[in-house]
């Protein structure tokens, strides 16, 4: 007698318990499955979460949820072997309403997200791995988990993370190639609260958070960030797996020289590292999305490919939530269709556009193509950095017009004013 | 649902103790015992060859698998895994009368709850534990019973209301066969446990499937249990102070550190 649900969520991260729960509570009895011996013990992230999702999802989040600090600080730093180069917004104002954001740390997050899932009466399994969707005639029919252990369920909300092996096998997707994922790394360093609001100009539940580009990443495509936890900095690199393998460099490698940059370890000194962990991240966003619905199953969160880099922000914990949401409600709608056959469950896709999922990955669609231009990361960074060094420069030598610099320093740099010209152009379009 | 069911095929006990992880066993410098609150603990690792044995037996001759535990409540935790691995229910006999027993008034408690459970075919027990390695309380509940044994078993089979057991001695093998109900202690490490199922932990999360009982449930007076009912007396413990070893780590570039490790391994004649 095998066990039945009307429906199983695959995965307690951030996508899973949004799904779980807005299942929960359309009535649907909902088994989350989750890998990990906790929710969050697999997961990693550079630790800052917008919170927009969160009102529609749990309107009184900020009564229990584990916030560790309100992002009132955002920084963007290029970095030069020996320099640093940065612009920061401080505003209260980033804090505000829905438009706020907030570091936090994902243990703890996801088991407080699954939490609210379970109170809402989806009923949470840890510790185990599914290997398959269970398919019959096309159909899907549950999950697998080994021979004589599967469920059954008339949908399957596959939300298990970038690496995903149950889209590959349910055919919604081909293998990962090495240009649609990056690798990501995050360290986390422990300091006392109080030197980390003396040191990054914080109040007490303020926090900051940095993007560096250019030597963070050795010039490879991709970058760095920090951002303050209560009494923990993360710190991290995400580089493209493809450059990384074709300069033949270890990710930890350019991670030790990230941390040991002038600049960074400013930030750090005192700190006592405690965690180390990696991933990979979707990058592609639109260019690599599975089918998002087929019959009896739905994918959100990163193994939607549901992540956007622009450059200057990076979403995907919010994305997931939004489409665990929209996996939600896509289920209901399916319920009331007849059935969760891949027509009925279409409305996934509406009901994502809806939540603006789809609208925002399609308006950077560009994005992930133009990040991949090597001149961003290598040539531009330094190129603002010797800059700066001309600029601010006054030894007595003869000076010169700003124009001048920029278009000297260009020169040097081997970009021609063509070049420089298109690349502003299509960052405009594209960011 | 317990003692009346109807039956279908064999319905086997399997007894199980929580004991702390071998890895973590820390003896307590004043009482010289074994430190038992605050570590970290496991199923008795026999016990969990017992517990794969009676998975495996069931799934060859159909019934059902009650696991029986005597402890604190804490012990529920391995009722609630051996659950998740594939038993169908759980009983735990917890009482604070039972405090201080040894493997007498233990053995004579679990024999309780085995008849209280009823109509079992074989009960099985891991061949000792890890915490205190007797081996005395398989034997026991056979004793109780009155019914016979087979201990230090590695392979058993089950036909026509027999149990043939093939048990390891010092130089070969012993084939062994009696009727049921019998009692059967299973060697450590003679099957690979498998790991816990979502069926199981969904059943277990379900709820109702672990029973407390306590003394009295089991009609046992508390002069039959706990310090007085233990004939035994612990007159000393000693523990063995290891020779300190030599620890020399190589901080050589790894090719060169591991050619002198190499080197120094066969010099000591630790490797040919």
């Amino acid at each position: 007698m095998a066990e039945r649900f009307d429906a199983i969520v695959v995965g307690a991260g951030p996508a899973g318990s949004a799904a779980a729960l807005t299942l929960a509570r359309k009535k649907f009895s909902v088994l989350l499955v989750e890998r990990g011996r906790a929710p969050g013990q697999k997961n990693m992230f550079g630790g800052r979460i917008y919170a927009w999702p969160l009102f529609d999802l749990l309107p009184d989040w900020q009564k229990d949820c584990p916030v560790e600090r309100l992002v009132t600080k955002e920084n963007l730093a290029f970095l030069a072997e020996d320099a640093s180069l940065g612009i920061t917004f401080d505003s209260p104002k980033l804090a505000e309403g829905k438009a706020a954001s907030f570091t936090a740390l994902r243990a703890k997050f996801d088991a407080w997200l699954a939490k609210k899932a379970e109170d809402a009466g989806a009923m949470l399994i840890t510790g185990i791995r599914v290997d398959d969707l269970w398919r019959e005639g096309g159909r899907v029919k549950g999950v697998y988990v080994a021979p004589e252990d599967r469920v059954a369920a008339d949908l399957v909300v596959i939300a298990e993370g970038a690496t995903s092996t149950l889209v590959r096998k349910a055919g919604l997707k081909a293998d990962l190639e090495p240009r649609e994922v990056s690798v990501g790394v995050k360290e986390t360093v422990e300091l006392p609260a109080e030197t980390i609001q003396e040191r990054f100009g914080l109040a007490e539940k303020e926090g900051a958070a940095y993007i560096y580009a250019g030597y963070a990443s050795l010039g490879l495509r991709g970058g760095g960030f920090l951002y303050t936890n209560k009494g923990s900095i993360s710190l991290g690199l995400v580089i493209s797996s493809e450059d990384l393998a074709r300069k033949k460099l270890e990710i930890q490698d350019v991670q030790t020289k990230f941390r040991m940059h002038p600049a960074v370890q400013k930030l750090l000194k005192g700190g006592k590292l405690v965690e180390y962990s990696a991933h990979l991240v979707p990058e592609l966003g639109r260019r690599m999305m599975p089918r998002l619905a087929g019959d009896g199953v739905l994918v959100a969160g990163d193994s939607a490919g549901f992540l956007i880099n622009n450059g200057y922000t990076f979403r995907g914990v919010d994305l997931a939530m939004a489409s665990g949401m929209a996996a939600g409600e896509a289920a209901d709608a399916a319920r009331a269709a007849g059935g969760m056959s891949a027509v009925n469950l279409a409305a996934y896709e509406r009901s994502l556009r809806a939540r603006n999922v789809l609208t925002d990955l399609e308006t950077f669609s560009r994005a992930p193509l133009y990040l991949k231009s090597e001149r961003l990361f290598d040539v531009y960074p330094r190129l603002l950095i010797d800059l700066a060094e001309r600029v601010y420069r006054v030894d007595g030598a003869a000076r010169e017009r700003l124009v001048d610099s920029v278009l000297k320093e260009a020169h040097a740099s081997g970009v021609s004013k063509l070049a420089l010209l298109m690349d502003l152009l299509r960052g405009a379009r594209s960011m | 649902m317990t003692e009346a069911a109807a039956k279908t095929g064999i319905r086997i006990v399997v007894c199980i103790k929580q004991v702390p992880k071998a890895q973590e066993l820390q003896v307590d410098p004043v009482t010289k015992t074994l430190k038992r609150v605050g570590v970290p603990s496991e199923i008795n690792p026999p016990d969990q060859n017992a517990r794969e044995m009676a998975l495996a037996l069931r799934e060859k001759h159909g019934g059902e698998i009650v696991v029986i535990s005597m402890g604190p409540t804490s012990f529920d935790e391995s009722l609630e895994r051996a659950i998740a691995m594939g038993a169908d229910r759980g009983y735990l006999v917890t009482d604070r009368n039972l405090g201080g027993s040894d493997t007498v008034p233990t053995a004579l408690t679990l024999e309780r709850a085995i008849e209280k459970v009823g109509q079992v075919d074989l009960v099985l027990c891991g061949e000792e534990t890890t915490d205190a390695s007797t081996g005395h309380v398989g034997p026991g509940i056979a004793g109780h019973m009155d019914i016979p044994q087979i201990t230090y078993c590695s392979a058993v089979d089950i036909a026509a209301g027999r149990v043939r057991g093939v048990r390891m001695i010092e130089d070969g093998a012993e084939t062994w066969e009696v009727p049921m109900p019998c009692v059967v202690t299973v060697d450590f490490g003679c099957n690979r446990p498998r790991q816990p199922t979502l069926t199981g932990k969904i059943r277990l999360k379900r709820g109702g499937l672990i029973t407390h009982w306590s003394a009295a449930d089991l009609g046992l007076e508390p002069a039959q249990i706990g310090l007085k009912g233990s004939p035994t007396i612990v007159a000393k413990v000693d523990t063995v102070q290891l020779p300190s070893r030599q620890g020399k780590i190589f901080q050589e570039e790894p090719t060169i550190a591991v050619s002198l490790l190499l080197e120094a391994l066969r010099k000591d004649k630790v490797i040919p």
